[in-house]
C-alpha cells in the first residue's frame, strides 16, 4: 500500500529542517554584509591579475554617472537586464556607477526613479535604455536628469502589474506544459527535449519573419507548421521505434536529455550564442488599464493563449479524438483492447504538443524579450515544476501549476533579487512534493 | 595538421584531474543510479556544493583544508537529506525533476549578485588553494615525461585526485559486496521483496543518496583545485555529462565510470582538437572555430542516444545486470 505511505506525518519535524537552512542562508548574508569579507573578496577576484583595472570582476561592464545640475547623486539604483542576464548596483558619493556583465550584448540598463531625490525625474530618453556594446570592453550609459513631477507608482499598482504579468506568463508556460502533460499522460515519458521544440517555434519565426522578412503573421503560421512536422517526425523516427523496441520508461527519458543536448547545441551551431529580437518584441507598454501599463503585443499574447487553451480544453472533452486521448492517459492497454489506435493518438499527441511548444515558444519570445539558443531551455524546468505542481498527466492540472507557478515567478520580483526570481518556483515545487505529491490535481495512484 | 599536439592534448586527458573529478562524480552517479536505481539529475548540485564548501570557508574565514572538506561534507548531507525527504518515497522521475531543480536552485543563488560578496557571483572564486598547497611535496617547477609535463601544482592535484578516485573505488567495491550493498541492489530490482523482507527502503535509499552525493561533493572539490571556481560550471550539462561517462563505462559497475571518464576525455579532447584544426586548414569552410566547439556537446548528446538505446550495460557492465528500472 503505497500511496499510504506518501502522507507525511513528521510535517513538524521537515519544517524545522527548513526553517535551519534558511537560518543558514541568512548567516550567509549576515556574512556578506560584513565589509572586511567585501575587502578579502575584491582582491581575489580571478581576472584581479589579468585587467588591473578598478572593478575587475567582469570582462565587459557598462558605467555611468548620475548628476543633476552638476550635483551627484548617491544611492540611485540602476539595473541591467538582458540576454538572460540581471543585476543591479546603487551609485556611489560621486554618482558612479558600474556594472560588470558577463558578454557583449545589448543590455537595458534602468534607472529607478523611485531612488532619485524628491522633484528628480529622468527628463529625456525614459528611465531605461539600450546600452550595446562597440569594439571596447565598456561602454557608458547617460541619463538626463531634471526637475520634475514624477509619477510614483504605489505597492499595490505594482502588485496588479505584476499579477498580470504573471498570469500572462502563466499562460504561454500553460501552453507548453499541456503539450508536456499530455505527452507525459500518454506515453509516460518525461521529455526533456520539450525545452527544444519551445526554442524551435521561436527560431522558425526569427528565421522566417526576420531573415527571410515574411509577413508576421505568415511567419507565425510557418513556424507553427515546422513545428508540428518537428513534433511527428520526432515520434516517427525516435519514439514509436524505442516504443517498439519496448525500452524502459528511465531509458526513454535519458535519450529524451540526450536528445535535448544534441538539438540544443545544433541551434547554438546555426543561430550562434546572440540574443535576436522578433518584430514588435520592443514596443512601448502604452495601453494603460487603471494602473496596468501593457503593449498590444502582451494583449494578444494573453488573448492566443486564452483562445488555444480553450481549443484544447474542447479537444479533449468534447471530440472524439481527445476522448481516445484521455483514454490512453488513463489505460493505454484497456484503451488498445477497445479499439483505439493507441500509436495514432500519440502521434496525434506529440504534433498537437509540439505545435503547442512552438506557439509557447513564439509568445516566450516576445515576453523575455528576445530569441535566443536556449531560451526553451531556461524555462523546461519552471514547465516542469507546472506540470508536478499540478499533477503529473493531467491537462487541466498543467493549466492551474502554470498559472501558479507564472504568478509565483513575478510576484516573487517584489521581495526577491530579479536574478533570483526563477529560484523561488522550483522552491515552491519541493514543498509541494512534501504535502502534496500528487500534485493538485492529481490522482494519488499516479504516484507509486 | 598537426597531428602530434592532437595526440597530445589527447593523451593529456588520460591522467588530468579533470578525467578524475569526472570518474568520482560518475562512481557517485553509478552507487545512485547503477546500484540502487535512483534517478539523481543534481550531481551538478553536489558538486558546486562540494566546490564552493571548499572554495568559501578557505578564502573567507582561512580555515584549514580539513574544517574546508567537512563544510562540504556537511553542506552536501544536508542538501541530499532535502532532496531525499520529499522524493525518495515517490516514482523514479519525481527525484529526477526535483534533482535537477535544487541543482538549478543553488546555482541561481551562487550566482545572484546579491551574495557577491560570499561567492563572487558569476565571476566565483579563486586563488583558495593556498591552505593545501603548503603540504604540497613536489619541488617547484615544471616536469613529467612524453605528453603529460605539467607543473607541481598540477602534479600535486592530480595525484590528490587519482589517490582519492582509487580509494573511492575500493570502498565501492568493499560496500557492493556487503550486505548493505546486496540490500541496494535488491532495491534497484524489486523494492516490494526487499521491502517484504523487513528492510527499511526509505532509509537504505536515503542512505545511497547522501554516500554518492558525497562522492559528487568531493569531485567538485578535485574539479575546482587546479582552476577558479565559477557557478556556470555546474549547469544542468555537467550532470548529462557525468551520466554520458557512467553510461559509457557501465551504470553498475566500479571500473566503468573511470574507464568511461577516461575514454570520453580522451576522444572528446582528440574530437576537439581535430575538428578545430580542420577548420584552422580549411577542410570545413563552413565551420567556424566557434562552432567547432558546439560540436562537441551534439555528438554528447547523440553518444548519450545511442549508448542507452544500443549498448545500455556500457563498456564494462554484464548485460544480465542491466541497470534499468522498467
Amino acid at each position: 500500500m503505497e500511496s499510504t505511505r506518501t502522507v507525511p506525518t513528521h510535517s513538524a519535524g521537515r519544517w524545522l529542517l527548513f526553517l535551519g537552512i534558511l537560518l543558514s542562508a541568512l548567516t550567509l548574508s549576515g556574512i556578506a554584509a560584513s565589509p572586511a569579507m567585501a575587502e578579502d573578496g575584491s582582491t581575489a577576484t580571478p581576472t584581479a591579475s589579468a585587467t588591473p583595472t578598478e572593478e575587475p570582476e567582469y570582462d565587459f561592464t557598462i558605467k555611468g554617472i548620475v548628476k543633476n545640475d552638476g550635483e551627484p547623486i548617491e544611492g540611485v539604483t540602476i539595473s541591467v537586464e538582458g540576454n538572460g542576464f540581471q543585476a543591479d548596483t546603487e551609485t556611489d558619493a560621486e554618482g558612479r556607477w558600474t556594472i560588470g556583465v558577463p558578454e557583449k550584448a545589448t543590455y537595458k540598463v534602468t534607472l529607478d526613479e523611485d531612488t532619485l531625490p524628491k522633484g528628480v525625474i529622468v527628463k529625456e530618453g525614459g528611465a531605461t535604455r539600450d546600452a550595446e556594446f562597440g569594439q571596447t570592453k565598456n561602454v557608458t550609459v547617460a541619463f538626463f536628469l531634471g526637475e520634475g513631477v514624477r509619477v510614483t507608482v504605489s505597492f499595490f499598482d505594482q502588485l496588479v502589474q505584476r499579477i498580470v504579468s504573471g498570469l500572462n506568463f502563466g499562460l504561454l508556460l500553460a501552453l507548453a506544459a499541456i503539450g508536456l502533460s499530455l505527452i507525459f499522460g500518454t506515453t509516460g515519458l518525461s521529455n526533456f527535449a520539450h525545452a527544444e521544440l519551445i526554442t524551435f517555434g521561436a527560431l522558425m519565426v526569427l528565421t522566417f519573419g526576420v531573415t527571410l522578412d515574411w509577413p508576421l503573421w505568415i511567419a507565425i503560421i510557418t513556424s507553427l507548421v515546422l513545428s508540428a512536422a518537428l513534433g511527428w517526425s520526432l515520434d516517427a523516427v525516435i519514439w514509436k521505434p524505442l516504443r517498439r523496441k519496448g525500452v524502459g520508461l528511465v531509458q526513454l527519458m535519458i535519450v529524451s536529455i540526450g536528445l535535448s543536448l544534441a538539438l540544443r547545441y545544433t541551434f547554438q551551431l546555426f543561430y550562434g550564442g546572440s540574443t535576436e529580437q522578433l518584430p514588435g518584441a520592443t514596443l512601448p507598454s502604452d495601453i494603460r488599464f487603471g494602473a496596468v501599463a501593457l503593449s498590444w503585443v502582451d494583449l494578444v499574447s494573453m488573448g492566443v493563449s486564452i483562445l488555444v487553451l480553450l481549443a484544447v480544453a474542447f479537444f479533449l472533452l468534447r471530440t472524439r479524438i481527445g476522448k481516445a486521448t484521455r483514454a490512453v492517459s488513463d489505460n493505454s492497454s484497456l484503451a488498445a483492447a477497445s479499439g483505439i489506435d493507441v500509436d495514432r493518438v500519440i502521434r496525434i499527441v506529440w504534433v498537437v504538443g509540439s505545435v503547442l511548444a512552438g506557439l509557447s515558444g513564439i509568445l516566450w519570445a516576445y515576453f523575455r524579450p528576445g530569441v535566443s539558443w536556449d531560451m526553451g531551455f531556461q524555462i523546461l524546468l519552471l514547465v516542469f515544476a507546472a506540470v508536478t505542481l499540478g499533477g503529473l498527466g493531467t491537462a487541466f492540472g498543467a493549466l492551474v501549476g502554470s498559472l501558479i507557478v507564472g504568478l509565483f515567478v513575478e510576484l516573487s520580483t517584489l521581495w526577491l533579487p530579479s536574478d533570483m526570481k526563477y529560484v523561488g518556483a522550483l522552491v515552491i515545487l519541493i514543498l509541494v512534493l512534501l504535502f502534496r505529491p500528487q500534485g493538485i490535481l492529481g490522482r494519488r495512484e499516479r504516484i507509486g | 595538421m598537426d597531428w602530434g599536439a592532437i595526440f597530445g592534448n589527447a593523451v593529456v586527458e588520460l591522467i588530468s584531474p579533470t578525467t578524475a573529478a569526472y570518474a568520482l562524480a560518475a562512481l557517485g552517479l553509478a552507487i545512485h543510479f547503477g546500484y540502487t536505481g535512483l534517478l539523481n539529475f543534481g550531481q551538478a548540485g553536489f558538486m558546486l556544493l562540494g566546490a564552493y564548501g571548499y572554495a568559501i570557508p578557505a578564502l573567507k574565514l582561512g580555515w584549514p583544508v580539513w574544517a574546508c572538506v567537512l563544510t562540504s561534507i556537511v553542506a552536501s548531507v544536508i542538501f541530499a537529506l532535502i532532496l531525499g525527504i520529499p522524493t525518495l518515497r515517490l516514482r523514479a522521475d519525481y527525484l529526477a525533476i526535483v534533482t535537477i531543480a535544487a541543482a538549478e536552485v543553488l546555482r541561481l543563488v551562487f550566482t545572484t549578485n546579491t551574495f557577491q560578496d560570499v561567492t563572487g557571483s558569476a565571476n566565483g572564486l579563486s586563488e583558495y588553494q593556498a591552505g593545501l598547497l603548503q603540504f604540497n611535496p613536489f619541488p617547484p617547477g615544471r616536469y613529467g615525461f612524453g605528453p603529460w609535463i605539467f607543473d607541481n601544482r598540477v602534479w600535486f592535484f592530480l595525484v590528490i585526485a587519482w589517490i582519492v578516485v582509487a580509494l573511492a573505488a575500493v570502498f565501492t567495491w568493499l560496500i557492493m559486496r556487503s550486505p548493505w550493498g546486496r540490500v541496494v541492489k535488491g532495491i534497484r530490482e524489486d523494492e516490494d521483496a526487499v521491502r517484504a523482507l523487513g528492510k527499511n527502503v526509505y532509509s537504505y535509499k536515503m542512505q545511497s543518496l547522501i554516500l554518492g552525493g558525497l562522492f559528487g561533493t568531493f569531485a567538485g572539490i578535485l574539479f575546482v583545485l587546479p582552476r577558479a571556481v565559477v557557478p556556470s560550471y555546474f549547469q544542468p550539462s555537467l550532470t548529462f555529462f557525468v551520466y554520458a561517462i557512467l553510461l559509457l563505462g557501465g551504470a553498475a559497475t566500479i571500473l566503468g565510470p573511470i574507464v568511461g571518464s577516461i575514454v570520453f576525455w580522451v576522444l572528446l579532447s582528440f574530437f576537439s582538437g581535430f575538428v578545430a584544426r580542420a577548420v584552422e586548414a580549411g577542410w570545413l569552410p563552413f565551420m567556424t572555430q566557434v562552432q567547432a566547439g558546439q560540436l562537441r556537446f551534439i555528438l554528447v548528446g547523440i553518444a548519450i542516444m545511442l549508448i542507452v538505446v544500443f549498448m545500455p550495460q556500457g563498456i564494462l557492465g554484464n548485460k544480465k545486470e542491466l541497470a534499468f528500472v522498467k
